[in-house]
């Protein structure tokens, strides 16, 4: 398998303070990825940089062969564990959004023709995550599950290279959670998804990854503790394939 | 059961709120009578008689120097320079408080100066105003511009600072440019805090207005009340400033209810 996203020696740095140090990592187009680690172990910061939220000190990352920009861009979708949603917008406002923006460069608003066409779309995809009789409500409105499958129904409609998950399921409750892992599961099949998540449940990694990395400090200064930095300490392979079930009672979290 | 959990119901919460103001008209009646009773030619604290009529006057009579009805073209006048002054802020707290929340090199630029002159007391600035743009229509605007600007500027530019970053990121993850995430996540969800920021500017562009109308003006709610200062007369005073205060909760009234309906999103879950 050909690696779609590739980090080459790469190091984040703040001052004199060691985030992630020499990481060196191939991921392959359509695996789905658990990050895990405990707090401080430079699992924002591995985001930050696919997500092109900031650069890495050293070192080079690069996406299909090409190296990555410094900055968010609609070939990476992201969910956040909270505030990926756009309050003033309705469900179909929302996810519309992000079709609206590449079409109309002046408005970010589309009309007639092109604008039915992008509500199909929309509609669509909110039918794929369950929300198809939703389409009116606000952010407000809703359950913290209904947000977050709002929240990832916009992130793919702009169907991206690589979907970024930020510990997505964290502020929900278990029965929700069981409901969303069984949901990124079948969109990540159907979709043929590549997904990265971030999270603190290390049952909720190893059931929906096909592949955990744990980050962690791999020396420790008692003197200096900043000045090593993280890197992946345990590469996992597992054999999650498109035709598993998953099974969820609850979850273990670390830290 | 405690004070804090006392809930206050519709009617009730009507009844109560009217009280304090039927008390002190009550007591200013009884003041006023006992006065009148001393010296039936007290001009201190005129009888509601004495205020119906030289109001009545003032609204129905024309004016026989001018010819018009004072006290409506006091309101207009008024009215008009609070109206264009409130407008002209309101425009540049949007424009300039956008850019400045959301585009941190205007920030670097802008933000100190924008700063700067917030701290200075306008009406410091009211003598620069009526040399520079003379003593007419303009100083006036000018003062209640350069007054509520700032504030609101300031107000605006902190909220659309304030959004989530996690929404900017979600926005460019949708291939929004800065001008997308300005016109499409920021404008939006400044505009409710925009009227928040004119309602609470509402007072100050009073103060500013009257300030400038009692200096130089030559009609005017403020104009009309530092006139007949001079004569003692509390009959008319009196009831242009319960007109102003009238006028004022019409304007907020109006606001929140603009806000509430045009931006049911941001006042809580129940649309």
């Amino acid at each position: 398998m050909s690696a779609l996203l590739s980090l080459r020696d790469v190091w984040v740095e703040y001052g004199d303070r060691i985030v992630i140090e020499k990481l060196d990592l191939d991921i392959e187009a359509q695996s789905f990825v658990s990050i895990v680690g405990p707090s401080g172990a430079g699992k924002s910061s591995f985001l930050r940089l696919i997500l092109g939220q900031e650069a890495p000190t050293r070192g080079t990352i690069l996406l299909d062969g090409e190296p990555l920009a410094p900055e968010c861009g609609p070939d990476r979708g992201v969910v956040f564990q909270r505030y990926s949603v756009f309050p003033h917008l309705s469900v179909l406002r929302n996810t519309m959004l992000g079709l609206e923006c590449p079409r109309a460069p002046f408005t970010a608003r589309l009309f007639g023709a092109a604008r039915r066409e992008a509500r199909d779309e929309a509609v669509a995809m909110l039918e794929a995550v369950g929300l198809g009789h939703s389409l009116d409500l606000y952010p407000a409105q809703m359950s913290g599950g209904m947000q977050q499958r709002l929240a990832i129904a916009q992130a793919l409609v702009m169907r991206p290279r690589i979907l970024l998950l930020d510990e997505p399921f964290g502020a929900l409750d278990p029965g929700i959670r069981a409901d969303m892992h069984a949901l990124i599961t079948k969109l990540w099949q159907d979709y043929a998804l590549t997904i990265v998540m971030v999270t603190h449940d290390i049952r909720e990694a190893f059931s929906l990854g096909t592949r955990v990395l744990t980050l962690d400090k791999r020396r420790h200064d008692p003197h200096a503790p900043h000045r090593y930095g993280a890197t992946v300490v345990y590469d996992i392979p597992l054999n999650n394939r498109a035709d598993r079930t998953i099974c969820e009672d609850g979850g273990i979290t670390i830290d | 059961m405690r004070w804090v959990n006392r809930q206050v119901g519709r009617s009730n919460r009507l009844l109560l709120g009217a009280l304090p103001i039927l008390l002190l008209v009550l007591v200013y009646l009884v003041m006023a009578a006992q006065r009148h009773a001393e010296n039936p030619a007290d001009k201190i604290l005129p009888l509601p008689g004495a205020m119906v009529e030289s109001m009545s006057a003032l609204i129905f009579e024309p004016d026989k120097l001018s010819g018009q009805l004072i006290f409506w073209a006091d309101t207009l006048a008024s009215l008009e320079r609070l109206g264009i002054g409130l407008g002209i802020a309101t425009l540049m707290a949007l424009v300039v408080g956008l850019a400045l929340g959301i585009l941190p090199p205007v920030r670097a630029t802008f933000g100190p100066l924008v700063t700067g002159i917030a701290v200075i007391p306008p009406i410091a600035l009211l003598p620069i105003l009526f040399i520079a743009l003379g003593l007419g229509e303009t100083a006036k605007v000018g003062l209640i511009v350069i007054g509520i600007a700032p504030v609101m500027i300031r107000d605006v530019a902190d909220h659309v600072t304030a959004l989530p970053r996690e929404q900017i990121i979600k926005a460019q993850t949708l291939g929004a440019s800065s001008w997308q995430v300005m016109i499409r996540v920021a404008l939006p969800q400044a505009m409710p805090r925009l009227i928040h920021a004119m309602r609470l500017a509402l007072g100050p562009a009073w103060v500013f207005l009257i300030s400038a109308e009692a200096i130089a003006s030559d009609v005017g709610l403020g104009y009309r009340i530092f006139l007949v200062r001079r004569y003692l007369s509390m009959d008319i005073i009196l009831p242009y400033v319960a007109w102003i205060a009238v006028l004022a909760i019409v304007i907020d009234t109006t606001l929140t209810f603009t806000s509430r309906r045009m931006f049911p999103w941001a006042h809580g879950a129940s649309h």
